[in-house]
Formats: structure tokens, sequence, C-alpha cells
């Protein structure tokens, strides 16, 4: 990192990420009623705090619309607005809007300019509905921040005293100023009465006073924003300008022995204080306490943001590369453990003799390390599920549906390589569900459902795997139209019988829409079969149950990790190679006379009525010239992408493990027809093999049996 | 037996090596470690000089046997082989070479440029020509040791 500030930036970026989540989380629980007094508390913190960051990198928009957003959360907080659906419902698109501004922040990208003032102005209207007229002015002034009223300028005057804290706090009187004028124009004086003889001065004390003037439209809590962070720790004498009709610049009082209480801004108060200000001294305001949150609750605040400091020094990030790189020496260190055993074994060594009884104790050690630092690589499912509730609102809203989003089980742990990937499929699903599955509002009235559609999304460990379920209480499958559509197409047969499981499935076909019209929002070209392409991708499966006028359920299937894979393996022609156990149907032994030539090179296997292309292993790779004799070999009947199948031909099946993915790509590049490569106990690398490229190559003309030539067409 | 410069900030260290009759050095900073021969997994569609990937450490490292990159008679490596792990750019690849037999340092005024004469394969490879005590040692370069996705066949 050159820059230091770069990676400072990065940094606050990365807790805008979590506060957002955060937020959004806290907002949820406030619109489902599951809230707790704290949960507010921890909203207003959340944007509390990304307006802090942001006021540190100058991120004007950001600070701003933040500040907005945090002056409605703090009404809340506070009880002067009600946390009514409607508000709740607009701090959620606040919450995006403010995830929008972060982005664009993040990337220097630019913001839709009509949304945020949107948002604004619906800030401004829960304020005035929600709440008592005074506030409501009050609230104006704020969002005045934003799309600046005209006023007439006025001339307020400022005494700013700093107190030796205030520099000790290591803030600058300078930049406050030069805040200041950011306001509109100032004229500053600087009053150095205050400076005592050399001898008696404190280098570190604080003895100077500045008298400011400033001509601005603004509004009082603006000034006292400049101060926000330094208001403890000097003596601030604002005074407002003059009211019409009074000569400005009478009076500016630096005295201490003038101490006035602070009076909030009300209805009642206005007339009477009117009057007191037109009484001859115009009356400067000594305020010890900032007004908006009284002094108790600052403390609260400061309360729970030390404890919000307590539980997150209990986590530290770390770079994902070091993690790895743990990983892998942990395997090494499982290799050479086995080796090591092995040649104690070899030398003759007994096996109860001490040295073999701690191997076996340093065995137990290295899988309980290699266990702990997997786990370290797991992570809730928690920051994928986040996302959704925001893209339900924009789905529901583009489709003019009312949809509620269930989830349960945030805090199913899986691999971090995992999570990242099923962001994809699940947002594809979950489009999916409102867009087709779900009802129009009209149409759900009309048949006795409730308005609001319900999404519900679930995720759980099942079997070593994990499982994620997206349902909706739509109208289900519409099979009628799904096999008329298959048949329109060509997909299947006009008088194939299929059972309703079968149509059900018949829509992860690629090119199937069952939409009557593509929308925009799941018909983007893009298809359940590619949802389906891109899990298989990741070694998982998708299925969907669906109920006629009930709902359907998408239960998506994947292993916990992508850095370890099940497989089974098998040797051709002397090489040892492990296939992936997600893509093996089943094992058989051939029977010659099951097998038949379809043409010089490629041979065919009858299997329950059917025939299905076999791919000889060694061959196909090149090991080896001479094809292996069926009846001599080990049959895989494996699936593909898209389900097409083939049989692929070894010598032999040496059992299944938990293999440890290598990338070949890291320091040589992509092979095809091998996926990955993985280290055997024994220290070798042994390959893994792309099923979905050897189903393509058993279906291809280009033939596997050119390793050279398709080399040359794969890279084209 | 190294030729020893006088200290110019020209000098480069580098590392020298035997295959087969023929002397060649690169770089002595690319060079991440030196190791013995061990088995190497056959990476199916692959050039012949790619003898396959051994595992470094948990890392897939991609073995070129430079005898026959460089169109020199080779043979099935023994255990008096050895590899010589070098970075290349953001990768790692193993050299599979007879011996190494020196570490030089030169500069450039000692590095002669290589005939004219030569096949194509020497000059996608060899840099110059280093003569030392009487030997002649080839400068070479790894940009090209690996093959590129279009130009494996």
């Amino acid at each position: 990192m050159e820059d230091p500030m770069a990676a400072i930036r990065e940094t606050f970026f990365q807790e805008c990420e979590e506060q957002l989540a955060e937020l959004e989380t806290g907002l949820i629980a406030m619109e489902n009623g599951t809230a707790e007094a704290e949960t507010v508390n921890a909203v207003f913190r959340a944007v509390h705090s990304m307006k802090g960051g942001a006021g540190i990198f100058a991120l004007d928009s950001l600070v701003r619309f933040a500040h907005v957003f945090e002056t409605a959360l703090d009404k809340v907080r506070s009880g002067t607005l009600e946390g009514t659906p409607i508000v709740i419902g607009v701090f959620l698109r606040a919450a995006d809007v403010l995830a929008d501004l972060v982005r664009a922040a993040r990337e220097n990208g630019s913001v839709d300019e009509a949304r945020t003032a949107t948002m604004v102005a619906e800030f401004d209207q829960i304020n005035n509905a929600g709440e008592a007229p005074a506030p409501a002015k009050a609230a104006a002034a704020t969002t005045g921040l934003f799309e600046p009223v005209p006023e007439e300028s006025s001339t307020w005057e400022i005494s700013f005293t700093p107190r030796a804290e205030l520099y000790a706090k290591a803030n600058e009187a300078a930049i406050i100023l030069r805040e200041l004028r950011r306001l509109g124009d100032i004229d500053v004086r600087l009053d150095t009465s205050g400076l005592p003889d050399l001898s008696e001065l404190d280098p570190e004390g604080a003895y100077l006073t500045w008298h400011i003037k400033l001509t601005s439209d603004c509004d009082e809590a603006a000034i006292r924003h400049v101060f926000e962070f330094v208001e403890d720790d000097c003596v601030l004498l604002i005074t407002p300008p003059e009211p019409p009709g009074f000569a400005p610049g009478t009076v500016i009082t630096g005295d201490n022995g003038f101490k006035f209480e602070f009076f909030p801004p009300s209805e009642e108060e206005e007339e009477p204080e009117a009057e007191v200000v037109a009484a001859p001294p115009p009356v400067a305001r000594e305020v010890q306490a900032p007004p908006p949150p009284p002094k108790n609750q600052a403390v609260e605040v400061m309360a729970a943001k030390a404890e919000a400091a307590a539980s997150v020094s209990a986590t530290i990030r770390v770079d994902l590369d070091r993690v790895d790189r743990m990983i892998d020496l942990v395997g090494e260190l499982v290799i050479n453990e086995a080796m090591l055993s092995q040649r104690v074994l070899e030398a003759g060594i007994a096996r109860a003799s001490g040295v073999a009884m701690a191997l076996e104790e340093l065995e137990h050690l290295t899988r309980e390390i290699q266990d702990s630092v997997m786990a370290i690589r797991a992570q809730p499912v928690r920051s994928v599920f986040q996302r959704m509730p925001r893209l339900v609102r924009e789905v529901a809203a583009q489709t003019h549906k009312q949809v509620r989003l269930v989830t349960e089980g945030e805090g199913t742990e899986v691999d971090k390589t995992v999570i990242e990937r099923i962001a994809d499929p699940l947002t594809h699903m979950i489009r999916n569900a409102i867009d087709h599955g779900l009802e129009s509002t009209e149409r759900r009235l009309e048949i006795g459902k409730p308005a609001e559609g319900t999404v519900k999304l679930i995720a759980l460990h099942r079997s070593g795997r994990i499982v994620l379920e997206v349902s909706d209480d739509g109208g289900g499958i519409n099979r009628a139209r799904v096999k008329e559509k298959a048949i329109e197409n060509g997909v299947i047969a006009p008088d194939a019988q299929l059972s309703d499981d079968e149509i059900d499935n018949l829509i992860f076909l690629p090119g199937f829409s069952t939409a009557a019209k593509v929308s925009d929002i799941s018909g983007r070209g893009v298809g359940m079969d590619v949802v389906r392409q891109s899990v298989a991708a990741l070694g998982g499966r998708i299925s969907i149950t669906s109920r006629p006028g009930l709902g359907s359920t998408f239960t998506l299937s994947l292993p916990l990790t992508l850095a370890v894979l099940d497989g089974m393996v098998v040797s051709a022609h002397g090489h040892t190679l492990i296939i992936p156990l997600s893509a093996i149907v089943e094992t058989l032994k051939p029977r010659a006379q099951d097998v038949f030539p379809l043409d010089h090179e490629i041979n065919v296997l009858a299997l329950r009525g059917g025939y299905v292309p076999m791919v000889d292993i060694a061959t196909s790779l090149g090991y080896s010239e001479q094809p292996i004799e069926p009846e001599q070999s080990v049959a895989l009947l494996v699936e593909g992408e898209g389900g097409v199948r083939a049989v692929l031909l070894v010598d032999a099946i040496h059992g299944q493990r938990q293999v440890v993915i290598k990338s070949l790509e890291a320091n040589y590049r992509a092979v095809p027809g091998i996926g990955a490569a993985t280290v055997m106990g024994d220290g070798r690398v042994a390959l893994i093999l792309d099923v979905d490229a050897m189903v393509r190559d058993a279906r291809s003309d280009s033939g596997a049996r050119a390793p050279e030539q398709l080399v040359l067409t794969d890279a084209a | 037996m190294s030729v020893t410069m006088q200290a110019d900030p020209g000098n480069r260290e580098l590392i020298a090596f035997r295959v087969g009759k023929q002397e060649f050095c690169i770089n002595v900073m690319m060079v991440r470690e030196i190791r013995g021969w061990t088995a190497a997994t056959r990476l199916p569609r692959s050039p012949r000089y790619v003898r396959g990937v051994i595992n470094l450490r948990g890392a897939v490292l991609p073995i070129v046997d430079l005898a026959i990159r460089l169109g020199l008679p080779a043979g099935e490596p023994t255990a008096r082989n050895v590899i010589i792990v070098v970075q290349i750019g953001n990768q790692q690849i193993g050299l599979l070479v007879d011996a190494v037999s020196d570490i030089l340092t030169a500069n450039s005024a000692n590095i002669q440029p290589s005939p004219d004469v030569a096949s194509d394969l020497v000059k996608t490879f060899v840099k110059g020509l280093l003569p030392v005590d009487g030997r002649m040692i080839s400068l070479i370069t790894l940009d090209n040791a690996l093959p590129r996705e279009l130009e494996a066949a």
C-alpha cells in the first residue's frame, strides 16, 4: 500500500458495508415488530458512523444524506416520530439510497440525484406528517441543507473560544473556520486579549478567541454542525441574526458572565421570545450541551459505542490469501504426516512403540488443525441474505406486487468461496419467484389469498451440504402450459408421458420461459437453465417442487466448500484421476453385448432402453493409443451440464475420497478435459476430471481423439 | 572458478546449469529454490516439453523439460536431475535441468550477442553468450518457457 489514506478509505468502505447490513437488519426487525429497544439505537449508530467516516473523506453528498436520514432516525429514537410502517418503508428505501451513495463514493461513480432528492422529500413528508408543527419546522430546515430554501442572507455572530482539550484532541480551529466559510461569507477577528505574559504562558494552554461574522442563509443547526465535534471543548456563543427592523452587528458578548439557557424552538415560545429579542440588547445564548441529543442520551450513545467497540475487537480482518495459504500448508502437513507414518511403519517400528504412539497423536492434531483452519473460512450466509430484501423491494415495485420476504437460517455457515457464488443464483430464483411465481395482487384477492405474497428463503445444513430453499405462495407451475411449450419448442415429443415432477423440471431446460410475456425482470434472456448451469458448475443441484395453486419451492443444494471436493479415485492407463462424485450417477460393469459401434470411433452403451455414448478416458486424454476393451473396464455413468449423459470408461475404481482442489491455472493454464488438480496422500499430484468437457467431447464432432487439434479449437 | 567483476551497477548475478552437454544461465533473482527430481503427473493435451505437474508445498507446479524445450536430446529424468523453481511474473514453474553448475557475476559488457546463424529456437531463448574459463554459457530468457494458450499445438 503506497497510499496509507487509500487503505484507510478501503477500511471505511468495508465498515460501511457492515453498517449498511446492520442498518438493513435493524430496519427489517423494526418492520416485523421484532425490534428491541437497542435496535433503534443500532440503526441510528450505523447511519451516524457512516456520516462521521464520510465526513473524514469529504464525501459531501453522503454526509448530507446521512445527516437527513440520521435526523429522522433520531426522532424515532427520541419518540417524537412514530415508527409506523410508512416511516419504516421510507427508512428502508433510504437505506438503499444510502447504499447507492456509498457505492458511488467507493467507485467514484455517479448517483441518481433525482432518487436522492425524492428520498429527501419523502423524509420531509414523514417528518411533517408524523410530528407536531414545531419540530417539522426543524426538519424542513434540515432538508434545506439539501435543497436550499431561498432565504435572505443574514449575519450571524459567533464567538468561539477553544479550550485546551480541543487542541489536545487534535482538533484545529483553522479547519473549523474553513468549514464555516463554506456556509457563507465570514469575517473573522482574533481576540488575543486572553493571552498571558510569556512567562505565565502554558505552552499547551488555550488563550485565543475568534469573533466571527457569518453572512449566510443557513440556520443555527448548520452552524452548530460545524462545531459538532468540538462543542464540548470550547465556549461557543452563537448570536442569531437581527430580526428584520434591527440594525445588525450590535453586540457580541464574549464575557463568560453571560449565561443564558437554551430554549428549544417551539411554537408557544416563538412569540414571547420574539418579544424578548425585541428588548434592547439582543441576546446572546450560550449553550453548554448540544440541544438535539440531550446529555444523558449522548452518554447512552457513548456507552453503546463502547459496547459495539468491545464486540468488534472479538474479530479480526484477515486477508483471504493468508487463510488460503494456511489451508494449503495444513493440507501439506496432513500429507507429510501420512508419509512419515508410512516410513515409520516401513522401518519396522512396532505399532505399540513410543514413536508410533506419538505419531498417532500427531495425526489427531493435524486433522484437528485442518478442521479448524477450514472453519476460519466458513461464514454465515447472512451476508448474502441481507442483500435480498432490497431486491425483493425493487422487484415488487417493478411488478406492482406486494411481497413479504421471510428468511430463516441466516446463521447457516458455509465456505466463503461458496457464499460469493450463491448470490447470483439466489437473486435469480427470487426474481423468478416474485415475477413468475406470485400472482398479481388483484388475482390474489380474487382467489381469496392475502394481497401480500410471501417469498421464503431458507438455509440449512443437510448431509454435509448446504440447502437453500426459495419458496413462494403463488400459483405454482402451470403444468399444462409448460408441457405445451416444451412440445412447441421440440424439447419433448408430443406424445411423451411425463410425471408432474418431470414437467416441473422442464423449466430448467435451455430456452424455457413460461411467462406469457418476457418481462424485463426475469426475462433478461436468461432462463432457469443458466441458474442450473451455474449451480452445476459449483457442484450443486437444483430442483423444483410445485403444488398448483399453492406455490413452488426451488431447492438448491451445494457443497459446503469449493476448496474441497468429494471425488471418486480412478485409474486410466496407470494414471490416477479424480472424478467429482456429484457428476456420477452410477457405476457399472459393461457387457460386451451391450456395446454398439456408432461410427468408427464412438461406441454407445445400451442402458435401460437408451443408448449412451462411451468415452474412453485413457485415449481421450492421450494417455494411450489403444482403446480399452469395454468388458475389461469399469464404466461410470455421468451427467454433465444440462443433464447430458455419457459413460466414462476407466481401468479401475480405487474408492472415494475428499480432495483439496488446487488450481492448474495459478502456475500453468487451463487444460482441456481437466478441471483442477489435487495432492494425494503420497504427495503426488492427481488431476480432477472435467466431466462436462468429457461429455461434450463425446457429443461433438471435433472428437477427443485429436488432442492437439482440440487444444487449438478450444483456445480459438 | 567464478568470474568476479568489479562492483558495477550493470553487474548481474547469474545461475548456470547444465542441460546435456551445454551450459545455460539465467538471472539468479528469478530462482526461488532448487530441488531434486520427483515424479511428475503427466498433463494431458499438453506439449511434450511440459513434463507434468508436481506438488510444491501445496501448489501445483508445472515442470518444463528444458532439454526438450531447447530442442536438445533428452532422456527420462532420474534422481540426479534437478528442478530449478523460477518465478515468471505471477507464476512459478519448475525447470528440469541436469545439474546446477555455477553462480556467476557478469555485466552487459561480458555478454556477447548470439550469432545470426542460429535457429529460431535459439533466437527465442538465447539472449547472449557468456565466455567463462574457456566454456561458453548461453544466457537464456524464460518468457516463452510455457506454452501460450494459442501456441499449444
